[in-house]
């Protein structure tokens, strides 16, 4: 867990220099062109975007259809815009993430130091869960959620993304504490510490590399999840994603598409923010665990 | 099999009766979320505010219903299914089927709907000779938006035939525009297919697409049907895959197109243009059906809700949905025709009034039938069975159109 | 020595703490992965149309499914897409970390630029990829207006090529953070390695190939799992750009699953898709589990 080296052994002339930083660029044009098609158009009069250039800055700047889509553009039959919904998605991404995080240090850390019989089944069984497609999950999900009684609120939907990420914080934490030094474990266990005790004093300080790995993974894949908000939320818990799919895909209206293009931005705001802020820590938290297998 | 035997029954208990929202509260999963559509249902929610129903909305858009059709089947086996639920033809009477929904007949018998509801709707909102399902309105998809300006330019006749529209549409490549302004997606594909077949004889639809019959379905008519398809690909663009139909409107009003064939929800984006009709734009059946319209109609479908209360909620938005001055204040906005016939046509403009004539006139002479690409002549297995040929074959795939028409009868066959 | 019974009770409570802690996640996952994965088995072999039923018919689902040609589309797109994503994912993740490693100035300003469309969902981006790839309003338009006439980019309007623009925005949403993880792996390589591999006289190119690449492996397996199980899993990002089309000609297993499932009210052919998606995921990533958790201790 050394902290990020820009050292390298490697030597480059001039002319190779060049070249990769040429590539660089261009990779980086290559990704940032789809965002500014959204950001262009979205401050673009809409008769300016149906007659004109994509790539074109706009002739007249306008910043309605933000506001629009912020807080007055039809979601069904209220023209509340996607605020209401931003709040349902930070309600229910916050104790889903933060859950699933806490269970998958917990198991990373009894997979790794209170190693049993069968746990390498137990871990297998839980990692081939992430690759069940979740439409099939659909309908017995539904029933299990009713009989619950969690249909249709915010902490079915809770319960539904915790259960489908725990794989992978399991497997995220399993592969960064399976590099921590387990002597001191043993160490801490003669001196007497107990489970939570060696969890708290000497796991957790250690985790917070993967941990922000763990929080940008479900953070990323709650907040964009769309159909089991779709299918689980309801009139108070219907996300984010549902919203803005109201508002992008209706099928017989006028489309907006500078309004459109406006939410879709605000909808990933959040996560465009864990990404850059979080960023940083990122390489250092996956160097320091998954990537080693 | 513990567990599924517990999910089957859990599931017949829940289809049966269902702890809905509160008591006079009416929950509605819809589609029309956004711009005017959404703006008009916000008119049914006030007048049932006024009349003391809380309005709980649940909106989910996307492919025409597919999604919302989707959280619906969550809904219903979570054991917590919405009161009313915006449908299309066959699903509906699939979910009657299911046992799922409710009973109107003491509202409809209150209301009169029998009388003033055209029966070809009637068939959708009744099951088994009750009523389980309020309609809203009545799109007809048989149009042709024409610009005006490259119709003048054309000849400036309108076409009444097929050979007519040919020679309109061959003046208009030879004027240097795109003729046919059209988008490639299954279901547009299916729209201009369904006005072919039907300019082909009401006889010839309603056995084809109503009755699946295989003779029709793999005959000479229906190879002729798909050899027009073929010229009328000739005459659009190569860029129009994928493309949304608005976007194929917004050919026609910026003159790069000559006309479209759409639904007259196709109406709303050239009067939001600016356009005026008759003026700028006109509006024909397409030629070889005047008089015959296919339709579709949205409708509620009011599923099983157990209080008393709620029951009562449930009847008084469905007489509200009928109620003449909701009819007209909704279809004028979303460009549809009111779903029972006594509607006034004062607020409507030249082609809704137009469209309210053309649907009274199809009704009483029996040429109003269901369209098949809007889900309302045949279930949806079998329609998507119908999409997938008539996809493939406008964009290429079969040799000719007795290939085509041979492949159709087939995949109809193998989906019923 | 004797210990006494409380200690007793205390040291057994000790030894079966973790499995009690391990013990609430294992159950949600055999619920509601594998119970659901059995029911979904079950459903392949009744006749369930617009809900699930439970009138056994055997195989004939199974039968229906292989005579569909949406499905044989579906089954080639699948190996088209996975190929060419999984491989140019690769590639161009390697590539840029290996640039990104050469001490680049800015490094904190691109890095983020990389990774950012793995933050944002299709729903969000779909629109804009849609208009980037039409002819008539995105690149070749744009291209056209900048005086190059003879440019053509209509990818997505061909029945043969429409793949291809998939993949394309699929690589363009996660070779950024394979890069992340392939960056991370060569930051961990110990210095000392290739500094002494210079001194041997080694050139760039041979240390990439011959030492830093193959010490790469971890990274490369991490990226293989997490690549093939979003290429599996891909949805949003068809129905976002193509729906499927032209025609059915991007349709992939996905898609063709939700499509039976939901849409065409056939439960039961929808189910057997899914039972042969889960037995090809298994086929591949089982093997590979097994040889991963073995080899560790």
């Amino acid at each position: 867990m050394s902290a990020v080296t820009q050292d390298t052994a490697v030597r480059t002339g001039r002319v190779t220099r060049t070249f990769i930083y040429l590539v660089l660029l261009l990779f980086a044009l290559f990704y940032l062109l789809p965002f500014f098609v959204m950001l262009v158009n979205s401050v673009k009069p809409l008769a300016e975007i149906t007659g004109g250039n994509m790539m074109a800055l706009p002739r007249t700047w306008t910043f309605e259809p933000w506001h629009s889509a912020w807080s007055t553009a039809q979601i069904g039959v209220e023209p509340t815009g996607l605020k209401p919904y931003f709040i349902n998605s930070i309600i229910m991404v916050v104790p889903a993430v933060a859950i699933s995080t806490v269970l998958g240090a917990l198991n990373g850390y009894v997979l790794t130091k209170w190693r049993f019989r069968g746990d390498t089944w137990v871990f297998g069984l839980m990692l081939f869960s992430c690759f069940i497609p979740f439409q099939i999950v659909l309908i017995p999900m539904a029933r299990m959620l009713g009989l619950m009684g969690l249909a249709g609120s915010t902490p079915g939907l809770v319960l539904v993304h915790v259960v489908y990420g725990l794989g992978f914080t399991t497997l995220y934490f399993r592969n960064y504490y399976a590099a921590f030094p387990t002597e001191l474990v043993r160490a801490a266990m003669i001196d007497g510490a107990g489970f939570f005790r060696i969890f708290w004093r000497i796991m957790l300080p250690v985790s917070g590399p993967i941990a922000v790995v763990s929080v940008i993974w479900q953070f990323t894949n709650i907040w964009n999840d769309f159909l089991f908000g779709a299918s689980f939320g309801d009139q108070d818990s219907q996300p984010m994603t549902v919203a803005l799919n109201n508002l992008v895909n209706s099928s017989t209206g006028v489309k907006e598409y500078n309004v459109h293009f406006a939410g879709a931005i605000l909808a990933a705001l959040p996560t465009l923010f864990v990404y850059i802020v979080a960023g940083r820590y990122f390489v250092r938290g996956l160097m320091a665990g998954s990537v080693k297998g | 099999m513990k567990m599924m035997k517990g999910f089957a029954s859990a599931m017949a208990l829940t289809v049966g009766l269902t702890a809905a929202a509160q008591a006079a509260d009416v929950e509605v999963l819809h589609w029309w979320t956004s711009g005017g559509e959404a703006a008009a249902l916000n008119v049914l929610k006030e007048d049932l505010k006024a009349k003391g129903i809380g309005w709980l909305d649940m909106p989910v858009a996307g492919g025409g219903g597919e999604a919302a059709m989707t959280a619906l089947r969550a809904r219903v086996t979570a054991g917590n299914p919405p009161t009313a639920v915006q449908m299309l033809g066959f699903d509906i009477q699939d979910w009657a089927k299911e046992g799922a929904l409710g009973n109107l007949d003491a509202t409809a018998a209150t209301e009169g709907w029998d009388a003033v509801v055209p029966p070809a709707l009637q068939a959708f909102s009744k099951y088994d000779g009750h009523w389980i399902a309020a309609p809203v309105n009545v799109h007809s998809t048989n149009w042709v938006w024409i610009s005006k300006a490259a119709l003048d330019a054309a000849g400036g006749k309108v076409p009444e035939t097929w050979d007519e529209l040919v020679t309109v549409l061959d003046a208009m490549k030879a004027n240097g525009i795109t003729p046919l302004a059209h988008g490639g997606q299954p279901w547009q594909d299916a729209t201009i297919f369904d006005a072919v077949v039907l300019s082909l004889g009401a006889d010839f639809y309603k056995s084809a697409m109503i009755d699946l019959d295989p003779a029709a379905l793999g005959g000479d008519k229906m190879a002729e049907a798909f050899d027009r398809m073929t010229k009328l690909r000739s005459y659009v663009d190569d860029n129009f895959s994928g493309r949304d139909w608005n976007l194929a409107s917004a050919m026609v009003i910026n003159g790069e197109a000559g006309m479209q064939m759409m639904g007259d929800w196709a109406k709303g984006e050239f009067l939001k243009a600016g356009k005026v009709p008759g003026q700028d734009f006109v509006c024909i059946r397409f030629p070889g059906t005047q008089g015959m319209v296919t339709f579709n109609s949205d409708q509620f479908a009011m599923f099983n809700v157990a209080s008393e209360d709620a029951k009562a909620a449930q009847a008084t938005m469905a007489a509200a949905i009928l109620s003449p001055t909701f009819q007209s204040a909704f279809n004028v906005v979303k460009g549809s025709v009111p779903a029972r016939t006594d509607v006034p046509n004062d607020a409507f403009d030249d082609c809704g009034k137009k469209g309210m004539a053309d649907l009274a006139e199809a009704s009483a002479s029996g040429n109003l039938f269901g369209s098949m690409a809007h889900g309302h002549a045949a279930p949806a297995a079998v329609k998507n069975a119908l999409y997938d040929v008539v996809t493939a074959q406008f964009n290429g795939e079969y040799a000719d159109g007795k290939a085509a028409a041979a492949a159709l009868a087939s995949a109809v066959e193998a989906a019923k | 020595m004797a210990a006494p019974a409380e200690v007793d009770f205390r040291t057994r409570l000790q030894d079966s703490l973790p499995r009690l802690v391990l013990a609430p996640s294992f159950a949600a996952t055999l619920l509601f992965v594998y119970g659901f994965i059995l029911f979904t088995v079950y459903l392949s072999f009744t006749g369930s149309k617009m809900l699930p039923n439970f009138t056994w018919v055997g195989l004939e689902n199974y039968r229906k499914l292989w005579a569909l040609d949406a499905w044989w589309i579906a089954i080639s797109n699948i190996a088209v897409f996975a190929t060419l994503y999984i491989v140019i994912c690769t590639a161009i993740g390697l590539t840029l970390a290996i640039f990104l490693d050469q001490k680049i100035r800015g490094e904190g300003l691109l890095r983020p630029i990389y990774l950012y469309p793995m933050a944002l969902s299709f729903i969000v981006t779909g629109t804009a990829w849609k208009w980037f790839l039409d002819p008539g309003i995105g690149l070749e338009h744009t291209m056209h207006l900048w005086g190059w006439e003879s440019f053509s980019f209509t990818w997505i309007k061909d029945r043969n090529m429409a793949i291809y623009t998939i993949v394309l925005a699929a690589v363009w949403q996660t070779s950024g953070f394979v890069m992340a993880m392939f960056l991370a792996g060569l930051r961990g390589i110990d210095n000392e390695i290739l500094k002494a591999a210079q001194i041997d006289g080694a050139s760039n190119w041979q240390l990439y190939r011959r030492i830093v690449i193959p010490m790469l492996r971890p990274a490369f397996l991490s990226a293989f799992v997490i690549l093939f199980h979003l290429a599996i899993k891909s949805y949003d990002l068809v129905i976002a750009l193509t729906g499927g089309g032209p025609g059915r000609a991007t349709e992939l297993p996905a898609t063709f699953m939700y499509s039976y499932t939901f849409t065409r009210n056939s439960m039961g052919i929808g189910a057997s898709s899914a039972v042969i998606m889960l037995m090809t995921i298994a086929a591949i990533m089982v093997p590979y589990l097994y040889a991963e958790l073995k080899e560790k201790p």
